[in-house]
């Protein structure tokens, strides 16, 4: 998120801003830059600007203010087909009259290639997506899944550099979602290209990509690898966001360096590390992670602060069990733990006491 | 859980399991597929089919049959009168059924025994006043005709009286028709007819019956006898038993005396015939040849017997020739004098007119939906109202006010004149003429292919032509090779729509056409309402409406009727 960005940069978005009608910011003074060779997704729920951004990227949508720069140099008055940029979107957007292989032809054709090449290109495009078979079908006649497979082919038979995709697994059920998720990576990484991804699935965002760009009301709320983004939220929206979460809100006791003590709304101690809070007095909101919370004592250390707890329901999840519970006045507290022989299966109604490490307890904005 | 549910034969029906080898072990001996019943499952899938089909059919039925009934069998008997031309043979059946013993080629009139079926022919129909009929309907194939039927019509007597005079002369009761019913009529049916004469009822007479007799012994006169009875009966309401015969009994009775052979008559009013009998030969003739050309001397001609000829059989091929421009001579169909040529002109025309006019909706509609479809909902909606607006406002008035906009004096001269542009004393002609129908129909025509455009382009989505320039592909390679065929379905469905509309179009044509813009269907109308020529009228519709179906068939072979999208 540093203001300068670095010289060496492929993408640069530097102090962005959108509107769409003069009176509100879509997109509000945004700076990104990413080297060559990046998968980065901008992850984030709808309205958030994420594919505003990509838009703008694409040229689409051009920046009311601020400068994008593609390898180095402003790209704000060059138009979209001179880009050179790749493209994916959510519906495939293949062409219908078209078959397969005219749709892999088109950009090709367009830059004026000569017709052996042509055809050798569209092999290999093909054959990298496990395509190669479906050249002479029509759009139609495919399924959803080949269909993006052929849509992936299509932008990067004329070798982009830089490939945008606005949440292209979206329509896709779960199993090939993920099958795609794998196969789209990996081809990122052989291919060594830039990849700027679009999409509001989380799990997509963590699994996939170099570098998750979280937004929310026009603005990257943090942007960093994946664990870095799960296991150490900037801030409460990023920890709401990313996983599940248990949130309890509280007041800063005490502040010391990299540890605080934050007191409960409901009157209990708890410990904590101290991320968007800097004094004493300062409201905060308290954020754990379900698979992070202990009630085996054996594994806390001995003067970690306890919190009593109530059952309220135990949800059977196959690999994991998710457990309710009630805790310092917070009814959706949920802790989860793996399906061990050794797992203990809470029971409703069971009392317990609760604790976690410190430093995966984090002291938030309010 | 008790044994029960585990027994599988216990339960209500076969467990998955059991189905699962029962369906295996049936599609292995090539048994048919049952349904849970035991019915084969393709009748099964039939009859619950056969009563969605029955509910569907129920639903259309009450439009089915309003067409049906007041659209399709109107129509169907319509055009089939562009064949039609039974009117010859039963106005004349005499005649018609002679006629095919002369040849043409002879040069000559017909003998003595045609002009003798004519003049039957023509009394009869003279006195069911049918003649004049079959006159304008043989005019259609060769003027004069009219005239020669109407003028033979009034001068039949001509002929007729000679021997009318002659029998009166000879007796008073010839001039009777008291006489005539006895000598003709069965006694039963004299009785039955003086009963009804003296009840003065109201209603039908009993039906004149001639005696068998007299059909054997005076065969022409006891059948054109009961034909002037029964005419005499149903037209005229008067009873034969007070009527004078029609002089052409008189003529056929003169005839059959001459031939037959009366002394062993001993019927009734025996006497009187046998009278008549000797004095016959004694007459003075009329010769039926003579008689008919000193009434027209048209009759001697070749060409209106040839014509006779040729329109004699029940149906002819007359309407369609006449209708591309041809008809028909001795020596088969042969092309009209170039002339008389008209309806290939206006058929040409027609066509020619209605592609114009196509293409000018094209062009004019494709910018304006291609703009509706892009903009955003409300103001689409508010610009498709301008669209529509021409819809909710009269035809006729907009036709009208096309008139005042174009002509010499109009709105759009006056501007130009006072531009400068055009001087005071050369005004433009923009109506009346082709140029006038045309932009007045694009005019009206245009929603029918803006509509059909519209929907189908408000369809395609954005991303594509995205997709195109994100590939590389300039603004007007994404338009004309990735948005232009998407909406081709559009123009296609607009284009059927307007131009099936134009090429049928009546009134605009027929307000602002003048002599040069008017369509094949103002002829038609022509020909429905004003010259009365039905036949002809229903032949260049049917011609117009193979000319439709083969376009409509060709445009399904080019471009494909599944490209075609009104929606959706």
């Amino acid at each position: 998120m540093a203001q300068a960005a670095s010289t060496d940069a492929f993408v640069a978005f530097e102090r962005v801003q959108k509107s769409y009608d003069g009176e509100t910011l879509v997109v509000k003074d945004l700076n990104l830059s990413m080297p060559k060779g990046e998968f980065l997704t901008m992850l984030g729920p709808s309205g958030s600007g994420k594919t505003t951004c990509l838009m703008m990227l694409a040229g689409f949508e051009t920046a009311t203010y601020g400068e994008i720069k593609l390898d180095g140099t402003s790209i704000n008055n060059i138009p979209p087909h001179k880009r050179g940029i790749g493209m994916v979107f959510q519906n495939y957007a293949l062409f219908p009259h078209m078959s397969i292989a005219e749709n892999l032809s088109f950009p090709l054709e367009v830059r004026g290639m000569s017709k052996s090449d042509r055809e050798k290109k569209i092999k290999r495009a093909l054959d990298m997506v496990q395509m190669g078979a479906f050249g002479g079908r029509r759009p139609a006649q495919l399924s959803g899944g080949q269909q993006q497979r052929v849509a992936l082919a299509r932008a990067l038979v004329f070798e982009p550099e830089l490939v945008l995709m606005d949440e292209p697994l979206g329509a896709l059920d779960k199993q090939l979602r993920e099958t795609l998720q794998f196969e789209i990576t990996k081809l990122a990484h052989d291919l060594g290209i830039t990849v700027v991804y679009v999409t509001h699935d989380q799990t997509e965002a963590l699994t996939m990509s170099d570098r998750v760009a979280v937004f929310d009301d026009g603005r990257i709320q943090q942007l960093a690898p994946p664990d870095e983004l799960y296991e150490k939220p900037q801030n409460s929206f990023v920890a709401q966001f990313i996983g599940e979460n248990n949130t309890l809100q509280g007041v800063v006791e005490e502040i010391n360096g990299n540890s605080c003590v934050v007191k409960l709304d409901s009157g209990d101690i708890i410990d904590a590390v101290p991320v968007n809070v800097s004094k004493k007095g300062e409201r905060t909101k308290v954020s754990i992670r379900p698979e992070r919370v202990e009630f085996n004592k054996e594994r806390l250390k001995e003067d970690a602060h306890l919190l009593k707890a109530t059952v309220k329901e135990f949800v059977y999840m196959g690999d994991i069990f998710r457990t309710r519970l009630s805790v310092a006045g917070n009814d959706d507290f949920v802790i989860k733990t793996r399906n061990a022989p050794d797992q203990r299966r809470l029971r409703p109604g069971e009392e317990l006491e609760i604790g976690w490490l410190q430093e995966d307890c984090r002291a938030l904005d309010a | 859980m008790t044994d029960a549910t585990n027994d599988p034969a216990a339960t209500a029906g076969p467990t998955p399991d059991q189905a699962r080898r029962a369906d295996a072990a049936d599609r292995a001996a090539g048994a048919p597929m049952l349904a849970a019943d035991g019915t084969p499952l393709k009748k099964s899938l039939a009859r619950s089919l056969r009563i969605q089909k029955a509910r569907a059919l129920m639903l259309v039925a009450p439009l089915l049959i309003f067409v049906l009934v007041t659209f399709i069998a109107p129509i169907g008997d319509m055009l089939f009168r562009s064949v039609e031309n039974q009117i010859v043979s039963e106005t004349l059946p005499r005649t018609t059924a002679r006629i095919d013993q002369w040849d043409a080629t002879s040069g000559d009139a017909p003998d003595e025994q045609m002009f003798e079926a004519l003049f039957y022919d023509l009394f009869i129909a003279e006195a069911r006043k049918e003649h004049t009929r079959l006159g304008t309907r043989l005019n259609y194939e060769q003027t004069g005709m009219s005239s020669l039927f109407r003028r033979s019509g009034r001068s039949l007597d001509d002929i007729s009286d000679v021997y009318l005079d002659q029998f009166e002369d000879l007796n008073e009761a010839w001039d009777e028709g008291r006489p005539w019913a006895e000598l003709m009529g069965e006694p039963d049916w004299i009785a039955d007819q003086e009963e009804f004469d003296a009840a003065e009822a109201e209603g039908r007479m009993p039906a004149f019956r001639v005696r068998d007799e007299m059909l054997e012994l005076l065969p022409r006169a006891a059948a054109t006898y009961e034909t002037f009875a029964r005419f005499a009966q149903t037209e005229d309401e008067d009873s034969p038993l007070e009527e004078e015969p029609w002089g052409l009994v008189h003529t056929a009775l003169y005839y059959d005396l001459m031939e037959a052979d009366v002394s062993g008559y001993n019927g009734p009013q025996a006497a009187l015939l046998k009278e008549a009998d000797a004095a016959v030969a004694e007459f003075e003739t009329v010769n039926f040849k003579e008689g008919m050309l000193a009434i027209d001397k048209d009759w001697g001609s070749v060409e209106t017997w040839t014509t006779l000829q040729m329109y004699s059989p029940d149906y002819t091929s007359g309407y369609f020739l006449n209708a591309v421009d041809m008809q028909k001579t001795a020596d088969g169909p042969a092309l009209r004098d170039a002339d008389e040529r008209i309806y290939g002109l206006l058929f040409k025309r027609t066509l020619f007119m209605s592609l114009v006019i196509t293409f000018s909706c094209i062009a004019l509609a494709y910018p304006v939906a291609y703009l509706l479809s892009n903009l955003p909902a409300r103001t689409a909606n508010l610009l498709m109202i301008l669209v529509l607006l021409p819809f909710w406002t009269s035809l006729l008035v907009r036709t009208s006010a096309w008139k005042v906009m174009l002509q010499q004096q109009g709105v759009i001269n006056d501007v130009l004149v006072w531009l400068g542009i055009v001087a005071d004393d050369s005004r433009l002609v923009m109506i009346n003429n082709q140029f006038g129908t045309i932009v007045a129909m694009t005019h009206i025509l245009l929603p029918f292919m803006i509509l059909p455009m519209y929907s189908v382009m408000s369809t395609i989505p954005p991303s594509y032509v995205r997709a195109a320039k994100s590939l590389g592909a300039t603004n007007w390679t994404a338009f004309w090779r990735v948005y232009f065929p998407q909406s081709v379905p559009g123009i296609g469905a607009g284009s059927i729509l307007v131009f099936i509309l134009s090429i049928g179009y009546y009134i605009t044509p027929e307000i602002v056409g003048g002599t040069t813009g008017t369509f094949i269907s103002n002829r038609i109308a022509y020909h429905i309402s004003s010259s009365l020529n039905w036949g002809l009228a229903a032949a260049l519709g049917s011609i117009l409406l193979v000319v439709v179906l083969v376009l409509y068939w060709a445009y399904d072979r080019i471009v494909g009727i599944d490209n075609v999208k009104l929606g959706g």
